[in-house]
């Protein structure tokens, strides 16, 4: 498993980096790995209001469908289209497949560095 | 084997048509198709064995062995298939005038007669074409008692992590706002948890009881009095019934308003995509909000289905509850229950349970602990039992547990059955330890052996092109 060093993390699995004054928000390869190979991702639509703690879209895998928790509260600004096309972007790039990109950001859940987030997967 | 297109030999026929004995009539030009179908040529023979063949690939409850968790009954008595079968029933149109079809209005009467006392409830409707479609209508009820009050503060419903997902859908589709709530440990409601976000919005409570991972929420009157302390209704899933029936009732429990899937409790094949019934039961209060039905008279209210939804399902779960009576419906239930305790403890000390405890009609193997040992996944297991002729457990459900295989052996297995499929999974569970190789790649004897579901997820071909 690898883990960005330059990325903060959620306890849901979910990576956030802030660029061009806007949160994105991505999936990390711990979860791509626990979810396996994804089939299908259903996205909000750019001006959605996404709340922290809550499902802002789902992932399918042959397995089940999960819920894409949202780590902030905000906008959504843009979503990655790509995506549709192929969820499998997931899987192999998932620090380099951006899901959402979040504009007007009003509240943050507490965020894990590298380090803390490696610790707190080791735990799981 | 091949493709039946690929069997077809131009020219060949095997006509079943009748001769034209009227005047042929053309369709208008606009409406005529431009090139003829491609259908397949072959002669009766060749298209009987094409379908034998085909039958032979497949693993079906008339064969072996079947633990398919979640799932309920899977043997279906045949009366009941006779009974559904008659002309009676088959042939009536559905817009008879109902002076005319008396006995199949009985038999909605009479079923509904023996699942409201199955049920503890006070009223029913068949119209609902399936379990989704029941909780849909049975929601929509829940919704429309709190209308009546004009309470419509009441905007969230609050359903369980370990529930069936189509419980949060209903509720979404209902218009509500879906609370989840995270089980105990044991998989049951986690009563702090439901106290926490009961109050002054919360609409009602969806729960199935036993729960997903086949346990009896021994809270459950605690818990409907919580809700309905916090005047919100409470909505039983009977995709678990089978458990119960004869035992305890839903509405003994508490509950307000429930679904029963006839076609997983009562008797019908299902899996195949249908036809199912999703009669929805209610209590005394909510009778009033039931859709308009042949059953019963609600002109203006609107009706969830034509004519009288899938009938033929409720003859036969009316010839399944009269046959069993009251003294096999209850015995179906136990019978259920004693046959997963007995196969858990057989295969305990091998693979475990994920909750040792008394299980009810089903039971989940946690394989977790196994699979990081050995490397052999729940995937792995479940591709082995294929081999020896049986079906796969359901894998990977419920989501609350990693590595999980679960069970349900239902009420018409025997003693030998049970014993030969625990020295089945016993034998697999030493070979994984010796031979993780050997299966990784099971199963070694079908004609198919792990096709890459994420290749057909992915580029679905549902069309044969043609050369």
């Amino acid at each position: 498993m690898t883990i960005n060093p330059e990325l903060k993390y959620s306890r849901d699995h979910e990576w956030v980096k802030e660029e061009d004054g806007l949160l994105v928000i991505g999936i990390s390869d711990f979860a791509q790995d626990a979810l396996g190979d994804l089939v299908f991702v259903n996205l909000p639509e750019v001006g959605d209001a996404v709340t922290a703690g809550e499902a802002f879209g789902d992932v399918e895998s042959v397995k089940a469908v999960s819920d894409l928790l949202s780590p902030v509260s905000g906008t959504v600004a843009e979503i990655n289209e790509e995506l549709l096309d192929a969820p499998e972007k997931l899987n192999e790039d998932p620090y380099g497949a951006w899901i959402i990109k979040v504009s007007d950001v009003t509240a943050t859940e507490e965020l894990l560095d590298a380090a803390a987030y490696e610790a707190f997967c080791a735990e799981a | 084997m091949n493709l039946i297109f690929e069997k077809s030999v131009k020219g060949r026929k095997c006509d079943i048509l009748p001769k034209l004995d009227v005047e042929p009539v053309a369709l208008p030009e606009n409406l005529q198709r431009e090139t003829a179908p491609r259908l397949p040529e072959m002669s009766e023979t060749d298209v009987s064995r094409h379908y034998t063949e085909l039958n032979k690939q497949v693993h079906g409850v008339n064969c072996g062995f079947y633990p398919l968790g979640s799932c309920t009954m899977k043997y279906n008595p045949r009366i009941d298939e006779e009974a559904a079968a008659l002309e009676g029933f088959t042939n009536i149109h559905p817009l008879a005038p109902k002076s005319t079809v008396r006995g199949a209005l009985e038999v909605l009467e009479t079923l509904q007669a023996d699942l409201c006392e199955i049920t503890g409830m006070d009223g029913m409707t068949f119209e609902p074409a399936a379990g989704a479609h029941g909780e849909f209508t049975g929601v929509l009820l829940i919704k429309q008692y709190h209308d009546s009050h004009n309470d419509t503060k009441r905007t969230k419903i609050i359903v369980p992590d370990s529930a069936h997902g189509t419980n949060p859908a209903t509720a979404a589709m209902c218009g509500y706002q879906v609370v989840n709530i995270p089980s105990a440990p044991d998989g049951c409601v986690d009563l702090d948890a439901l106290r926490s976000v009961l109050g002054e919005d919360t609409a009602g409570l969806m729960l199935t009881n036993p729960n997903t991972v086949g346990i009896f929420d021994e809270n459950i009157l605690e818990i409907t009095k919580l809700v309905h302390e916090a005047g919100g209704l409470c909505y039983y899933d009977g995709a678990n019934t089978n458990a119960i029936m004869g035992v305890v009732r839903p509405g003994d429990m508490g509950f307000d308003c429930i679904h029963l899937n006839l076609h997983k409790t009562f008797a019908t094949p299902h899996g195949g995509g249908g036809p199912g019934a999703g009669a929805v039961g209610c209590k005394e209060f909510l009778k009033p909000f039931l859709p308009h039905s042949a059953l019963m008279d609600r002109p203006g209210r609107v009706q969830v289905r034509a004519f009288m939804g899938n009938f033929l399902v409720c003859v036969r779960a009316l010839a399944y509850v009269m046959t069993l009576g009251r003294e096999g419906i209850p015995e179906a239930a136990t019978n259920a229950v004693l046959n997963a305790n007995y196969l858990m403890q057989k295969i305990k000390g091998t693979f475990t349970p994920a909750f040792d405890r008394i299980c009810m009609h089903e039971f989940v193997l946690d394989l977790s602990g196994y699979e990081k040992e050995t490397g052999v996944s729940a995937l792995d297991v479940a591709k082995s039992l294929i081999d020896y002729g049986m079906h796969p457990p359901t894998m990977y459900f419920p989501l609350i547990v990693h590595e999980a295989l679960m069970l349900e052996p239902t009420e018409t297995e025997s003693k030998e059955t049970l014993d030969w499929a625990a020295d089945v999974f016993r034998k697999l569970y030493e070979l994984g330890k010796t031979d993780p190789e050997f299966m990784h790649n099971a199963p070694h004897n079908t004609p198919i052996g792990r096709p890459d579901e994420v290749k057909a997820a992915r580029n679905p071909i549902v069309r044969y092109t043609f050369a």
